[in-house]
């Protein structure tokens, strides 16, 4: 309900703001953007290099140099075997991006296309809905804790564990973003064309479910490597002697007063990378969706 | 007229609750069997003898036909029987029983620091938005969603507990033995539980305010001549705890969800811990029953939300 | 001469975007006596609105500042005014009512409760004296079953409706002044007439000064004794309604008139002004009408022309015309 002025009699509609103009700059001016995506590629590129930043085998047990003190020798120190923490969280960088990553895709994928087949197919709604419905009334590290426990501590386990826990959200979202844009006049009109179904939901409904599904998923990278931690940490997740954050952390533990080195390092770690993937999100979330840039 | 639309949204409400339970209930039925292997072999054990094994089968009834075992599940749950645990002699439900005050104390204090906090929190950020005072803000509920709770669960027995001396580092001490005591074993993890919930609940405030701070009716409200405290406190405030109502499911399960790996970290004899040990003792009987009871209560929780956002909204009432 | 009861001069308000500060209102004055009833139009866009809420310091104060320019009402310069001073003035000197009566009332409080806190602000009544008083005043914008609507939720009235409880709601406290930023805009055609005529009746037996603020020279015409036309953030031409319509300077004050329509006319078209309003972030040297002006000249685009006065109550922002003007009266 705006006022419809003279001016909207003529050429005011026309008129819009070119879109998409300096959408990439303003999303590199955008703090968040840059410190959350800084800090994410150092990590990815720390665990991708690990091996050649740290010669070190990170399972080598060196009984001779155990707990010592960060130092030249040993950056974050040593641990309880005489093994290097710093290699220990470098590769455990590898593990926990590997199923953040892996979590985010295969549940990306899953969600999209329940999501759009709930939006799109009525009768199959109810079923798909109710059956998400169901997933969601489990807290989400219970869930996972649950089928991680019946599938044996194992990363895929992990993987498909978190991934099952977290499709609910994402089909939600998805099936909300599809339902908005299939009301939409450009795909109605697509359907009065006689547009063959699939092709409107690949052409136009599926890309429009996209930018909320990718907010969503940046949150889900943060919270399966939180919740990968936590399994790990647990007892239910990776098992020693992989290393994990998690479980680097559930062995410093029991030496956490003497040799604090070993469970402060890794749990900086899963901090910096959950703030800067939380950060990323935000930014794009505020980028991407037009009514939280409204808000601000 | 307005009375029978309300009671029409909650029946439909509740029938849809319905389909869900029971789904619910054949998930945790499949749960068993997504155990690779024979279910009888793995939870008896490698080394068990082949009799014992055997016991096991007939114990879970696992040698009867598919079907047959899913309709016995369902029959059982029917009359309220949730299975038994294989290590603790006790049915599922006792157990549970036993352990809810320890899990249901903790997450009631750590709601109970959360919600008035969170929504401070949010609000203020909101209303001094694009300030130094959101940004602090907003960093501080950043590192609430970030930091695993279960890390500065650790650092905080070791400041608290071990350096301070003020709480105790593990364990629970009931209600029964005053509340004093109670408190001083609860407060410590109840607050690390609460970082995150406070993080969350800060930043969905933050964003229902904003949203509702940029209503027409809030300069409406200004032009009334009412103070910002009205307006940002009964105007504002009144519009944004309806989006908020719907976060305390969510703030529900994540205090629950939270406290199975707190109450490791402290010792905490409640659900979660009985749940983690039950896992590492391979007690599925046990896990399996748990995970459906709390699906039960969260299903009911999220009715009650729901319910309560009916109540809470002229606009959904009334329609 | 005696003082009028607001009197604006030279405000000029502006706001930040990402490259900086814009104007979106440049160098209005306007004044508007004690029991007046002043008319303010312009386009979309051209800061009716945005002059409209300075005056009651209802624009978003971080990203909004007023460099220049005073506000002053009853001797008093508002614009000096912070906290208490602004909120006893509000809803109690001076009300507001606005353009979209859907989403100006709370949804979440009763049509009651959001009236009876304008009482209870400024006059102290609370139970049952302000719930009287609620009704009284229900009844006074002529809305039918007031003890009943009063308990009602606002999404229950229809748009008129909700407008009525609007003006009920800034009548309350019996205002000297009311800005009524495009009351009728968001309703039907017949509603409009409605509101409008409520409107009058109110002002003569309240007697107060009423602000009218309408893209629509018909409703302006209709309700003020003299009008203001704005354009792109600056007044362009002000002058009593006859003489406004009678002899017309400013080019873009022509077109508004040609674009009111004629009931007695046949053509159902609206001749309109081509082109479109610029924004205040589009740096117009001169005019700012200029690009879209009929009668441009060159001079027109060189610098900004300034108000000048036609006659007796009537000046404009346009010195080409005067000036032909002038001769062909002279
Ligand atoms: N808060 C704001 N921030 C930036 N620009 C604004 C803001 N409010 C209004 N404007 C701009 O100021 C100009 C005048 O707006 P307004 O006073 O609402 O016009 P109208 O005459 O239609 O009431 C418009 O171009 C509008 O885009
Ligand atoms: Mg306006």
């Amino acid at each position: 309900m705006t006022d419809t002025g003279l001016g909207s009699l003529t050429t005011v509609h026309a008129i819009a703001a070119p879109r998409g103009y300096g959408a990439w700059r303003r999303l590199l001016r955008h703090r968040s953007f840059v410190i959350g995506s800084s800090i994410i590629l150092l990590l990815t590129l720390a665990a991708v290099l690990a091996p050649l930043i740290s010669p070190v085998d990170p399972s080598a047990m060196r009984v001779r140099f155990r707990f010592r003190p960060p130092s030249q020798a040993f950056w974050f120190g040593t641990d309880m075997f005489g093994r290097d923490v710093f290699t220990r969280v470098l590769y455990g960088a590898r593990v926990s991006l590997f199923v953040g990553f892996a979590v985010c895709v295969v549940s990306g994928l899953c969600s999209a296309i329940l999501g759009v087949i709930a939006a799109q197919f009525r009768r199959l709604d109810g079923a798909i809905m109710r059956l998400m419905d169901a997933l969601m009334s489990f807290p989400a590290i219970l869930l996972a804790l649950g089928i991680a426990a019946a599938l044996g501590p194992r990363v895929s386990s992990v993987i498909i564990a978190l991934t099952v826990a977290y499709i609910p959200a994402g089909v939600r979202i998805v099936r909300a973003a599809a339902l908005t844009v299939r009301e939409m006049d450009f795909v109605q009109a697509a359907q009065v064309s006689g547009a063959s179904s699939l092709r409107i939901v690949l052409r136009h409904i599926l890309p429009n479910c996209l930018s909320p599904l990718l907010v969503h998923l940046t949150f889900i990278f943060a919270y399966a490597m939180l919740a990968e931690a936590a399994l790990s940490f647990l007892g239910v997740g990776i098992q020693p002697p992989i290393a994990s954050w998690g479980n680097i952390i559930a062995e410093g533990r029991d030496y956490a007063t003497e040799a604090w080195w070993v469970m402060l390092f890794p749990g900086i770690a899963i901090s910096l990378a959950a703030l800067s993937l939380n950060l990323l999100g935000d930014a794009l979330g505020d980028m991407l969706d037009p009514r939280l840039k409204g808000g601000e | 007229m307005e009375e029978v639309a309300l009671i029409r949204i909650v029946a439909v409400k509740f029938l849809q609750a319905v389909p869900v339970i029971l789904i619910i209930s054949i998930l945790a039925f499949l749960l068993l069997s997504l155990l690779p292997g024979d279910p009888a072999l793995i939870i008896a054990g490698e080394q068990a003898s082949p009799a014992a094994v055997e016991q096991v089968r007939r114990q879970l009834g696992l040698d009867r036909s598919f079907l047959e075992q899913l309709g016995i599940w369902l029959f059982n749950l029917a009359q309220g029987n949730f299975g038994s645990s294989l290590v603790l002699n006790q049915s599922v439900l006792s157990a549970v029983a036993e352990r809810l005050p320890v899990t249901l104390s903790l997450a009631a204090l750590s709601i109970s620091f959360t919600i008035p906090v969170g929504v401070l929190l949010g609000s203020v950020a909101a209303y001094f938005r694009r300030t130094w005072i959101d940004s602090a803000v907003m960093t501080v509920a950043l590192l609430g969603v970030s930091i695993p709770a279960f890390w500065i669960a650790i650092l905080g027995v070791i400041l608290f507990s071990v350096q301070l001396g003020w709480v105790p580092s593990s364990g629970f001490t009931p209600i029964s033995q005053g509340v004093g005591p109670w408190f001083a074993s609860l407060a410590l993890p109840a607050l690390i539980l609460s970082l995150f919930q406070i993080g969350f609940l800060a930043r969905m405030t933050r964003s229902a305010m904003l949203d509702v701070l940029g209503q027409d009716y809030i300069r409406t409200a200004r032009a009334k001549g009412l103070s910002e405290w009205r307006t940002v406190g009964k105007h504002a405030l009144r519009n944004a705890l309806i989006l908020i109502i719907t976060a305390t499911g969510i703030l529900l399960s994540a205090a629950i969800g939270g406290s199975v790996i707190i109450e490791q970290v402290f010792a905490l004899p409640g659900i979660g811990r009985m749940v983690v040990q039950a896992i590492l003792a391979r007690d599925y009987p046990l896990v399996q029953g748990t995970m459906l009871i709390l699906g039960f209560t969260f299903v009911m929780i999220n009715l009650i939300v729901d319910i309560l956002y009916t109540l809470a909204d002229p606009r959904v009432r009334h329609d | 001469m005696i003082m009028p009861l607001l009197s604006v001069r030279n405000l000029t308000v502006q706001f930040r975007v990402d490259s900086g500060w814009v104007t979106a209102v440049d160098d209005v004055s306007l004044d508007v006596g004690e029991g007046d009833c002043v008319g303010i139009v312009g386009e979309s866009g051209s800061g009716k609105s945005v002059t409209a809420l300075s005056i009651l310091q209802l624009h978003q104060r971080a990203t909004t500042r007023i460099p220049s320019g005073t506000i002053t009402y009853q001797g008093q310069d508002l614009l000096r005014e912070r906290g208490s001073t602004m909120r006893r003035i509000r809803g109690s000197e001076i009300a507001m009512i606005f353009q979209d009566p859907m989403s100006s009332l709370n949804p979440v409080l009763t049509i009651a409760d959001q009236i009876s806190e304008t009482l209870r602000q400024h006059q102290g009544l609370t139970g049952v004296a302000a719930r009287k008083r609620v009704v009284e005043l229900l009844g006074l914008v002529r809305i039918p079953d007031a003890t009943r609507r009063a308990d009602d939720y606002p999404h229950r009235l229809s748009g008129g409706m909700r407008q009525r409880v609007m003006i009920a709601m800034a009548i309350a406290c019996k205002p000297r002044l009311l800005i009524a930023d495009e009351p009728t805009t968001a309703l039907d055609v017949t509603i409009q007439a409605q509101i409008l005529e409520l409107l009058r009746d109110l002002r003569k037996e309240l007697k107060m000064s009423v602000m009218l603020i309408s893209h629509d020279l018909g409703v302006i015409a209709e309700f003020a004794q003299s009008v203001i036309v704005m354009y792109a953030g600056r007044v362009v031409e002000e002058a009593p309604v006859a003489q406004l319509f009678r002899r017309p300077v400013h080019p873009y004050t022509v077109g508004l008139i040609a674009a009111v329509p004629k009931l007695d006319s046949d053509a159902p078209r609206l001749a309109t002004i081509a082109g479109r309003i610029p924004g205040p972030q589009e740096i117009i040297v001169g005019c700012r009408f200029s690009p879209r002006c009929a009668l441009v000249q060159p001079r027109c685009r060189d610098e900004p022309p300034l108000m000048q006065p036609v006659s007796d109550g009537q000046s404009a922002r346009c010195p080409p015309r005067i000036l032909v003007l002038g001769e062909r009266h002279g």
